[in-house]
C-alpha cells in the first residue's frame, strides 16, 4: 500500500494530457489536446490523414518536444522525461512504419528487449552465448504472436505483416503498463488483420492500450473509448456508437474521403 | 553431414565459425615463425597499428560512429608510456598500464563532450579535441616538443625479464596484441555488443525500448580509446620513441583508411588493413612523399572496387556451405 493520496481521477486515468500543443515552424499540428486514457481500457485515437495522431504519440513518448501543455502518467508529470526513461516507466510504443532490427534474427529482436530487464545489457566481457538464457522467454512471446516458426530468420526477411507482429512481440517483452500502437494493422491482408486484432484483445487483458487505427472494423470491435482528432484538435469523444453517429465526425471522414 | 557434425563440436569451445578458427590458427602460426624471416621491430609495429585499427573499428564498424580524433588516444599513450619508462623508471607492463589508463580517461572526456552529436558534428568535435591534445603534446615540457621523447629504455618485464632483445620483446608484444584482439572480439560478441548492434540498426527503436543510447555509445567509446591506448603505449616501448607523428590529425585519418581498407564490419579486417598500409610505407619508403600518393591511389581503387574492404570482400565471396 502506498501512502499517497489518490483522487478518484488519478486512479481512473493512467494517462492525461493537459492543453498539449505542438507547432512545427508556425504550423499548428496539435492544438490544446486534453486526452484522458482510462486504466485497463483499449482507447482508440482516430482521425483523417494528417490529423496529428502520430504527432500525439511522438509527444507522449518524448520523441518530440511539446510547444505547450503537460503530460501526466499515473499522477506524475512526465513532460520533461527522455524517450528512453518513458519506456522504463512502462509506456512502450510501436511505430507506424514497422520498426525492427533488420539484421538481427527474429529471436534476437525480442531478446534485445529482454536484455535490459535481466541486467544483461552491459556485459561486454561475457560471451553472447549467455543470451541463450533468454530464449525460452523470447520464444514464448514469439509463440504468442504466431512467429514461432521464424525464430532464426533475419527480421528483414519477414513479410510486412509479420514484421508488425514481431514489433508487437518486442513491445510485449517489456510488459508495458501502457502500450501505444500506431496503426498496428496498416498494410496487412485480411487474415493478418484478424490475427492482430485478436492479439491486441488478448494482451489488453492486463494493460492499457492506446492505439491509432484506420480500420474502423477493428476500432469498433476492440475499443472501449474513442477520441477523434481533426486538424490537431479533439473533434469528438465517446463510445463507438456515440462517435460514429456524430454528424461532425461523419462530415470529417466524408470530407477527406471525397475532397 | 560430416562437416556439419564437426562444425557442431569444434566451435562450441570458442563460439566461432570454423573458418575463423582455421584462419586464426594459420595467422597465429605465422606470427610465431615470422620473426625468423622479417625484422621483428617491423612486425611489432605492425601489431600495434593493427590493434589500434581494430580498437577504432569498435566505433566505426560496430557502432557506426566516425571518430576523427583517435590519434589522441594512440599518441598520448605513447608519450605517457615513454615518459613512465624513461623518467619514472616504471617497468614496461606498468608503463603500458599507465598509458592505457590515460587513454581511458581521455576517452571518457572526449565522449562526454561529443557523444550527443551526430554524424559529421561528432567527427568534427573529436577532431577539435584531438587537436587540443596535439597542442598539449607540442607545448608541455615533458613531451620534448618537436623532438619528442627519444632513447626510451625498454626496461625489464616485471623487473626481471630483459626486453632489450627484440625476440623476447616480440613475444610480449604478441601477447598484448592477442589480448587486445580477443577483447575486441569479445566486446563485439557479447550481450553488450548485441545492444550496440541494435543501436546501429535502429537507434529510435532501441530508445523506445528504454535504452539510453548515449550511455552505450559512451561506454564503447571509452573501450575503444582504452584499447587504442594499449596499442600506443606498446608502440613507444617497441620503437623507443614517442613523437608528434602519432598525435597528428593525419594519424587519425590513417586509422580510418586502415579500417576501411581491411573491412570495417569485420573483426580482423582493420588488422589486415593496417599491415598493408604499414608494409607499403615500409617497402616504398625510398620513394619519399610518393608513398602518400601511392597509398592514396590504392585506397581510392579499393573503396571503388571492394567497398567492403579486403576481409569484407573475402567473407562475402566465401561460399557459405556451412550455413
Ligand atoms: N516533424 C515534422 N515537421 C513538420 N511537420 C510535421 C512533422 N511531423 C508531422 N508534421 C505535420 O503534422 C501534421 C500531423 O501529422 P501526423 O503524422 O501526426 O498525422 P497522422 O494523424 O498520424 O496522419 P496519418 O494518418 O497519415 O498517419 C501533418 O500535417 C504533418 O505534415
Ligand atoms: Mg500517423
Amino acid at each position: 500500500m502506498t501512502t499517497f493520496f489518490h483522487t478518484a481521477e488519478q486512479r481512473e486515468y493512467i494517462l492525461e494530457t493537459v492543453g498539449l500543443s505542438k507547432e512545427f515552424r508556425g504550423f499548428v499540428a496539435i492544438n490544446q489536446v486534453d486526452l484522458k486514457v482510462r486504466k485497463g481500457t483499449i482507447h482508440a485515437l482516430i482521425g483523417p490523414n494528417g490529423a496529428g495522431k502520430t504527432t500525439v504519440f511522438n509527444l507522449l513518448t518524448r520523441f518530440l518536444k511539446e510547444t505547450a501543455g503537460a503530460i501526466i502518467y499515473k499522477g506524475r508529470d512526465i513532460t520533461h522525461s527522455r524517450a528512453d526513461s518513458i519506456a522504463r516507466l512502462g509506456i512502450v510504443r510501436s511505430f507506424q512504419i514497422s520498426s525492427v532490427f533488420p539484421h538481427l534474427t527474429v529471436r534476437e529482436n525480442v531478446r534485445v528487449a529482454l536484455q535490459r530487464k535481466h541486467g544483461m545489457d552491459m556485459h561486454f566481457w561475457r560471451p553472447a552465448r549467455e543470451l541463450n538464457r533468454l530464449n525460452r522467454e523470447a520464444d514464448a512471446l514469439l509463440d504468442e504472436v504466431g512467429l514461432e516458426s521464424f525464430v532464426n530468420l533475419q527480421a528483414v526477411e519477414l513479410s510486412y505483416g509479420r514484421k508488425r507482429a514481431l514489433e508487437i512481440a518486442t513491445t510485449l517483452a517489456l510488459d508495458p503498463e501502457l502500450m501505444l500502437l500506431d496503426e498496428p494493422t496498416q498494410g496487412m491482408g485480411h487474415e493478418d488483420v484478424g490475427r492482430i486484432a485478436d492479439l491486441i484483445r488478448k494482451v489488453a487483458a492486463n494493460r492499457t492500450i492506446l492505439m491509432v487505427e484506420h480500420n474502423l472494423d477493428v476500432v469498433a470491435n476492440l475499443s472501449h473509448w474513442i477520441t477523434v482528432l481533426q486538424r490537431g484538435e479533439v473533434l469528438a469523444e465517446g463510445s463507438y456508437d456515440e462517435v460514429s453517429g456524430n454528424p461532425q465526425v461523419i462530415e470529417a471522414y466524408m470530407g477527406t474521403a471525397h475532397g | 553431414m560430416w562437416s556439419s557434425s564437426l562444425q557442431r563440436r569444434l566451435p562450441r569451445i570458442v563460439d566461432m565459425p570454423r573458418m575463423t578458427i582455421v584462419a586464426g590458427i594459420i595467422v597465429l602460426g605465422a606470427l610465431l615463425v615470422l620473426p625468423q624471416f622479417i625484422y621483428p621491430v617491423f612486425l611489432m609495429k605492425a601489431m600495434c597499428f593493427a590493434l589500434f585499427a581494430c580498437a577504432f573499428n569498435l566505433l566505426l564498424g560496430f557502432t557506426g560512429l566516425l571518430s576523427f580524433g583517435h590519434a589522441a588516444f594512440f599518441g598520448s599513450a605513447s608519450y605517457i608510456s615513454a615518459h613512465a619508462l624513461k623518467v619514472w623508471g616504471f617497468t614496461p607492463e606498468l608503463a603500458i598500464l599507465a598509458a592505457t589508463l590515460n587513454s581511458a580517461l581521455l576517452g571518457y572526456l572526449f565522449a562526454y563532450v561529443a557523444i550527443r552529436r551526430q554524424g559529421i558534428y561528432f567527427a568534427m568535435i573529436t577532431l577539435a579535441l584531438s587537436q587540443m591534445v596535439f597542442f598539449a603534446a607540442l607545448q608541455l615540457p615533458f613531451t620534448g616538443g618537436e623532438d619528442g621523447i627519444q632513447a626510451v629504455p625498454r626496461g625489464a618485464l616485471f623487473g626481471f625479464i630483459d626486453l632489450s632483445d627484440n625476440r623476447t620483446l616480440y613475444f610480449f608484444v604478441l601477447a598484448i596484441f592477442l589480448f587486445g584482439l580477443f577483447a575486441v572480439w569479445r566486446i563485439v560478441h557479447s550481450p553488450f555488443g548485441q545492444i550496440l548492434k541494435a543501436i546501429r540498426e535502429n537507434e529510435t527503436r532501441a530508445m523506445s525500448l528504454g535504452y539510453r543510447v548515449d550511455y552505450y555509445k559512451l561506454v564503447v567509446f571509452v573501450l575503444s580509446a582504452t584499447l587504442s591506448g594499449l596499442a600506443g603505449g606498446t608502440k613507444a616501448l617497441v620503437v623507443q620513441v614517442a613523437s608528434l607523428t602519432d598525435v597528428t590529425w593525419q594519424m587519425s585519418g590513417e586509422v580510418v583508411l586502415m579500417t576501411l581498407l581491411g573491412g570495417m564490419g569485420t573483426i580482423f579486417g582493420p588488422a589486415v588493413g593496417a599491415t598493408v598500409v604499414l608494409s607499403l610505407q615500409n617497402y616504398l619508403s625510398s620513394l619519399g612523399s610518393l608513398v602518400t600518393i601511392i597509398i592514396g591511389v590504392i585506397f581510392v581503387v579499393c573503396v571503388l572496387a571492394f567497398r567492403r574492404g579486403i576481409v569484407g570482400e573475402l567473407q562475402a565471396r566465401w561460399p557459405r556451405r556451412n550455413q
